[in-house]
């Protein structure tokens, strides 16, 4: 149903899209490598300073070392492949829905809401809107209309009529 | 843009598509499908130069540094050899922390810490303690002049298998009424301190004299005499002994002491030392017993070589608030943050003191003050420690070291900032590659490494002590490692890293802040005759 090819796109319309999905895929796969070369990153900090009502169950995760092994690495490896996916416009179908989990996650375990406050440190000053719910929006946007059968690898697994 | 535009912009697009399917893959296909793919090769340019240059940056920092970037030297040898037979001496607050930091802990606590654990999966003090290492010990005697803590003691000391309530015990340690007794028993090789501060030296002179290795909490002694000869009985008898200033195990202070011996800060000449607490608890005001009374409590004993006094329960149970018992601010909290500078520094006794402050919160009757402010003098080394501490505020103020360029933060981590009219790193300065607003070093215990530019996040969870990892690096109490190298000096010979050397200086440094708070006078060392004066 969502297939790009049957999308008709104005050349301007078609350039910004793909560029909020590259941009957005940069943003992801930058997040993702800096992760994983950095031999003493690990997610434990940002999940114990959770808050809000989810904050429990992103504590537990940390409490286990086993599911912290597990979590650190579907972030990191998520972040790479959900960036990879988007800046070359493959398997978007799976990789948009992939990237608005992950970013509902990090909001949903630092929601910027009156009363709370982290200790990871925020640019600006954020009531409930921040960069991560608009960047999930954004992605949600990019789903429903869809450029990587246009422009991207996805162009050579989708069928035309 | 007009609707008209975007028709004729979109349509070729559609036609391709239809064209292209039929010939298969065409090179327009190529192109299109593709057409990001130079993405990825700028990422990598990016990510190559970004990489380079923090690196460079790192190395140059610590190359003219001449820093490892390695973790601090600790030695760690396992407990193997006799096991030691242990005797406690007093079981109130830290007498416990104390047991409990070396296996030891009351099997109700031990049952609070299962439930407490089931209740809350974050809650790690169970595992933690059941995974800490067996220190190859027992306790064979207990003391405490209050029947209660006695019992207490003698119920964790037969807890050798860290056991919760359905505890079978098949030897209880013996309680003697009277320290002597203890320390004079053949089945004691070593007693801890955990007594009063006015009790502190004369309890540790006889067990050197009785050949007893002694752990001793701090400070070392309550009165200038008493401190002379509680050097001299350890000397003569050769006894193992460790003053109970568990920071010489922190890893930061060990960084902290190879970082300066590396003039990575200039000339040092200012040290900022402080102690803020804002509750009853951290101003001594302490629970009373219920079951506390002068049939319960060995009052005769309790006031030992103090001026005589009646019965009293808040004396008994808040004795740090007299000057009767206790050493003040000086000796329970200054002592703490000054010998983390000797540790680091090596500077021993200052030569001058100057102290300030008064009772202005706690109006209950104490006689030693709820804020002090001390300033020591070191002549040789030319720089200033002062201390400035209030029971009645809670705000961190930590620990700064204060160089002609750079300055260092200090608490269970290490941060290094440069000055901003540093000579030294001028020119990285001004070529932008030191920012002083941003530290240029930091070490945060766990992590391997020292870290050249560490990101503003790091520096959050390391002041919130959030970065203890919970993988390689088990998170370990000091203490446990500061009695464990007691046990090892005892088994195997070599030197405590708070020796009697050390708790001399501390209290006699201790005493001379507090002399000069009490006559309202500057306190002098006089090296030459080693005397306050």
């Amino acid at each position: 149903m969502f297939n790009s090819k049957t999308f008709s796109y104005s050349r301007s319309q078609l350039i910004l899209l793909v560029i909020l999905r590259v941009v957005i895929g940069w943003h992801f796969l930058y997040e993702g490598i800096a992760k994983l070369v950095n031999p003493d990153w690990c997610s434990v900090g940002f999940l114990l300073d959770s808050g809000g009502v989810l904050s429990q169950f992103f504590i537990s995760l940390a409490s286990n070392p086993e599911i912290l092994s597990i979590v650190d690495f579907l972030n990191v490896w998520g972040l790479i492949t959900i960036g990879l996916g988007l800046i070359l416009g493959f398997l978007t179908r799976i990789s948009i829905p992939a990237g608005i989990l992950l970013l509902a996650f990090y909001f949903l375990s630092h929601p910027p809401m009156a009363g709370l406050s982290y200790s990871v440190p925020s640019e600006g000053s954020y009531l409930w809107v921040n960069k991560n719910l608009i960047e999930l929006f954004a992605l949600a946007v990019l789903f429903y209309f869809p450029t990587s059968g246009i422009i991207g690898l996805d162009r050579f697994f989708t069928k035309t009529k | 843009m007009s609707s008209i535009e975007e028709k004729n912009i979109s349509k070729p697009e559609n036609d391709s598509g239809i064209s292209d399917s039929n010939k298969g893959i065409s090179r327009r296909d190529i192109v299109k499908g593709l057409a990001t793919v130079p993405v990825l090769g700028a990422f990598a340019y990016g990510f190559y130069r970004k990489r380079k240059h923090d690196r460079q940056i790192k190395n140059s920092i610590l190359g003219d540094l001449k820093l490892s970037d390695s973790e601090p030297y600790t030695e760690d040898k396992g407990s193997e050899g006799r096991r030691i037979r242990l005797g406690l001496i007093g079981f109130g607050i830290r007498g416990p922390q104390i047991a409990g930091a070396i296996g030891f802990l009351h099997p109700e606590s031990v049952e609070e810490m299962k439930l407490a654990s089931k209740a809350s999966r974050t809650d790690k003090r169970y595992q933690e303690f059941m995974e800490q290492e067996d220190l190859n010990i027992e306790v064979t005697a207990v003391c405490d002049i209050f029947t209660v803590y006695a019992a207490k003691a003698r119920e964790t000391g037969a807890n050798i298998n860290r056991q919760g309530t359905d505890l079978m015990p098949d030897k209880l340690p013996v309680i003697y009424d009277n320290y002597l007794d203890l320390i004079n028993a053949d089945d004691v090789d070593a007693v801890i301190i955990a007594s009063p501060d006015h009790w502190h030296a004369p309890m540790a002179i006889e067990a050197a004299k009785a050949g007893k290795h002694i752990y001793c909490e701090k400070p070392l002694s309550w009165s200038v005499e008493e401190t002379y000869a509680l050097r001299e009985a350890v000397r003569e008898s050769g006894v193992v002994f460790q003053l109970g200033h568990q920071n010489r195990q922190t890893d930061a202070y060990m960084k902290a002491r190879e970082t300066i011996d590396n003039d990575v800060l200039g000339d040092v000449n200012l040290i900022e030392v402080t102690t803020n607490r804002n509750s009853p608890n951290g101003a001594w005001v302490y629970p009373i017993h219920p079951e506390a009374n002068p049939d319960t409590i060995d009052w005769k004993q309790f006031i030992g070589q103090a001026p005589d006094h009646e019965f009293s329960l808040e004396r008994f149970f808040r004795w740090r608030c007299w000057w009767d018992y206790s050493t003040g601010l000086s000796g329970d909290l200054l002592t703490h943050e000054y010998d983390a500078m000797n540790q680091i520094f090596g500077f021993g006794i200052p030569d001058s003191a100057v102290s300030s402050g008064g009772i202005y919160h706690f109006k209950d009757g104490r006689t030693v003050p709820d804020v002090l402010h001390t300033v020591f003098e070191f002549d040789k080394q030319e720089l200033t420690m002062m201390y400035s501490a209030t029971l009645a505020n809670g705000r961190s103020r930590g620990k700064l070291i204060m160089g002609t360029d750079a300055t260092m933060e200090l608490s269970n981590s290490m941060t290094i900032y440069a000055d901003i009219d540093s000579e030294r790193y001028r020119e990285k300065i001004e070529a932008g590659i030191i920012d002083p607003e941003l530290p240029i070093l930091s070490f945060v215990p766990g992590k391997k490494s020292v870290d050249a530019v560490t990101s503003a996040t790091e520096q959050y969870f390391a002041g919130r002590g959030l970065l203890y990892t919970y993988r390689g690096g088990k998170r370990i109490n000091t203490t446990h490692l500061h009695i464990k190298e007691w046990l090892n000096v005892i088994r195997n010979g070599g030197n405590t890293s708070c020796n009697i050397d050390r708790g001399f200086e501390e209290a006699i440094t201790a005493h001379m802040g507090t002399i000069s708070y009490r006559e309202g006078r500057r306190v002098r060392w006089d090296r030459e005759n080693k005397k306050i004066i």
